[in-house]
């Protein structure tokens, strides 16, 4: 039963991932990119790390892509606005990601399969042991990612009035 | 509860609904009548006649509004297994969580204090 | 593994038309609330007293010109009212309508999935609603839909936050996510006193919790005072300006939903859910169906206070709905959930 999800949930994450690549419309793209966030969560529920699943669904499929779309929305999304792409440029992006997919297939074909690791306790993955975890164990990185997150609310309210600073 | 198989009625749960949605989405195109022509089509613009389309820009203030929801919303939710694991964790982890809050507060009076929540000027 | 499945799939289907009917007669109610505030009648055409209206209305929606204007994003257009529909119909599966019904010896728990992250699922489905508003807004290519679309997000998203942070003291009070537990973790006596089992109820400790959470119910579920989106003096009918037929009652539909549903999770969270006072002097099956009888009391109240809200209350303007928001409710609920960590640590610790 359970490996039967698991393949539905690949076939249908490996599917919808191609989308997002192939798709024209990028406001299709962030949708299909959506439908992959949701059956990554749906493999993690697999996995029983139920708090994981609904983070990922609410943190990327309920706010990073919010934002995603307001970008998108924000660009001018005529068929005419479209930048033409030239030949050249063409050619350019075709053999740059080329090289990038030989490297990184060069660097896996090395790399070890490791052992996959079992869990000793089913319920590792609930709110509960996370819990714990974070806030005995990881406590100091905890700390610290409160200092990225103040970072970068600087830096996001920064960039946004900057544009302001120089109208006014 | 604990596992994985305490999802299956939501999977169930989600055939019903998509089942519903797909039916009634079909069923009112099917019935209802279709009679098209070019002014009818037109986008409503209160009677006047339609000027370009809505793939305008829109103010910054909803894209800081949307960054700062990313970023106040990944930090509520790591809120939530300290609240499940409150009763263990005790003093120490109220200090943890209390430090945690301060540098949450700084930054959002940051961004109080840098108008990036203004919206009436 | 069968009987299971048959067990839910009947629960699932007789919740689905509960909601169904609850969200198309609510339509009827809203009228007939609205006329009843302001001194009329209301609907009393179609059978004894209207009650047929909701019908004729479902009826007409259905047999309505499904309209799609020619320079809108088809496909995206009719996704729009579906992903609205479809979250709005999913969020009911974690709420416990009741306890267990003992029904032949085997035990039928009346909640469709009792997961271990409930209220997180509702936080979480909420946060997909917005697409639903967001696509058909945008997808319509129309200035007033965009901008109602953008506003009805950004609205959206702003209170989730104050709503998540609200939620928090209810959850370090149980020390769990399940909406299961939190109903049941409220059956106890009230402050100790004798003949109150069954009224420990959060509302009594988190009173400035409820107030925050209640707050962004109505802005989530675009309610007035917060149905900035769809102000008709300014932006015509908001996101769906564009939309006829039952893709327009899927929207409205959802928001009735969204009603229901969050009417359903205050009174889960700190209205003690199916609990009420004496209900453990009852033999098995009946508190089961005594609680459902309790926790739809209990919602038909709420969704009351949606619409006596609705039709007494001027609408915000869209800077003071925000100013409220990020300035006033997510300080607020920091304050409560600081609050009651401080005091509940204070206390563990004597």
């Amino acid at each position: 039963m359970t490996e039967l999800f698991f393949y539905i949930f690949s076939f249908i994450s490996i599917l919808t991932a191609l989308l997002v690549v192939f798709s024209k419309n990028p406001i299709h793209s962030v949708l299909y990119l959506i439908v992959t966030f949701f059956t990554i969560a749906g493999q993690y529920i697999l996995m029983n790390a139920q708090f994981l699943a609904i983070v990922h669904l609410i943190v990327y499929a309920g706010a990073v892509m919010v934002l995603f779309l307001f970008v998108l929305m924000l660009l001018n999304l005529n068929e005419n606005a479209e930048p033409k792409k030239d030949l050249i440029l063409k050619i350019v992006s075709i053999i740059s990601s080329g090289l990038l997919f030989l490297t990184l297939t060069a660097a896996l074909k090395d790399a070890e399969t490791s052992q996959p690791s079992i869990a000793t306790n089913e319920n590792l993955g609930l709110v509960k042991n996370l819990g714990n975890v974070l806030f005995k164990e990881y406590v100091v990185p905890f700390e610290l990612s409160s200092i990225l997150f103040l970072s970068s609310m600087v830096g996001a309210v920064m960039l946004g009035k900057k544009e302001q600073t120089t109208n006014n | 509860m604990n596992t994985t198989s305490s999802y299956f009625p939501i999977v169930m749960q989600t055939l019903v609904a998509g089942g519903f949605v797909g039916l009634v989405l079909t069923l009112t195109h099917l019935l209802g009548p279709s009679r098209k022509n070019k002014t009818k089509d037109a986008n409503f613009e209160c009677g006047v006649e339609s000027d370009g389309d809505a793939r305008v820009r829109f103010s910054i203030k909803y894209f800081m509004t949307a960054i700062l929801f990313v970023l106040f919303d990944v930090e509520v939710i790591f809120f939530y297994p300290y609240a499940v694991n409150f009763k263990e964790l005790g003093g120490e982890g109220f200090l943890a969580v209390l430090m945690f809050v301060s540098f949450f507060l700084i930054g959002f009076f940051y961004v109080l204090k840098k108008g990036a929540l203004e919206w009436d000027k | 593994m069968l009987d299971l499945i048959i067990e839910k799939s009947i629960l699932i289907l007789s919740v689905f038309s509960v909601t169904l009917l609850i969200a198309t007669y609510l339509t009827y109610t809203e009228r007939k609330v609205a006329a009843f505030l302001q001194d009329r009648i209301g609907p009393d055409r179609a059978g004894p007293f209207g009650i047929f209206q909701p019908l004729a209305d479902a009826g007409k929606m259905f047999f309505k010109e499904d309209f799609i204007p020619a320079a809108s994003a088809k496909w995206l257009f009719i996704m729009g009212p579906g992903i609205a529909m479809f979250t709005a119909c999913m969020t009911g599966a974690v709420i416990p309508w009741g306890t267990s019904l003992n029904i032949m010896g085997r035990e039928v728990s009346l909640q469709i999935a009792d997961v271990n992250i409930g209220i997180l699922y509702i936080m979480g489905m909420v946060s997909i609603g917005v697409y639903g508003i967001m696509i058909g807004g945008w997808a319509s290519n129309n200035k007033y839909s965009l901008m109602g679309a953008i506003r009805a997000s950004s609205q959206m998203i702003s209170y989730e936050l104050a709503m998540g942070l609200s939620i928090i003291s209810i959850v370090m009070m149980t020390g769990s996510l399940s909406l299961k537990d939190i109903a049941a973790g409220q059956s106890g006596q009230l402050f100790g006193i004798p003949l109150t089992t069954g009224l420990d109820w959060n509302v009594f400790v988190q009173p400035v919790g409820f107030i925050i959470f209640l707050v962004c119910a109505f802005a989530e579920t675009n309610r007035a005072p917060f149905d900035l989106p769809e102000c008709e003096s300014e932006l015509i009918g908001g996101y769906h300006t564009e939309y006829s037929s039952m893709k327009l009652g899927f929207f409205l539909f959802a928001e009735y939903i969204n009603m229901f549903i969050s009417s359903a999770v205050i009174s889960t969270l700190y209205f003690g859910g199916y609990n009420f006072p004496g209900i453990h002097l009852l033999p098995h099956n009946l508190q089961a169906i005594a609680g459902i009888a309790a926790l739809f009391g209990k919602i038909f109240f709420f969704i009351f206070v949606f619409m006596w809200v609705r039709w007494t209350l001027p609408r915000f303007r869209y800077d003071q709905l925000m100013h409220l928001g990020w300035k006033i409710l997510i300080p607020l609920s920091i304050l409560n959930m600081l609050v009651t960590a401080g005091w509940m640590t204070f206390r563990n610790l004597l």
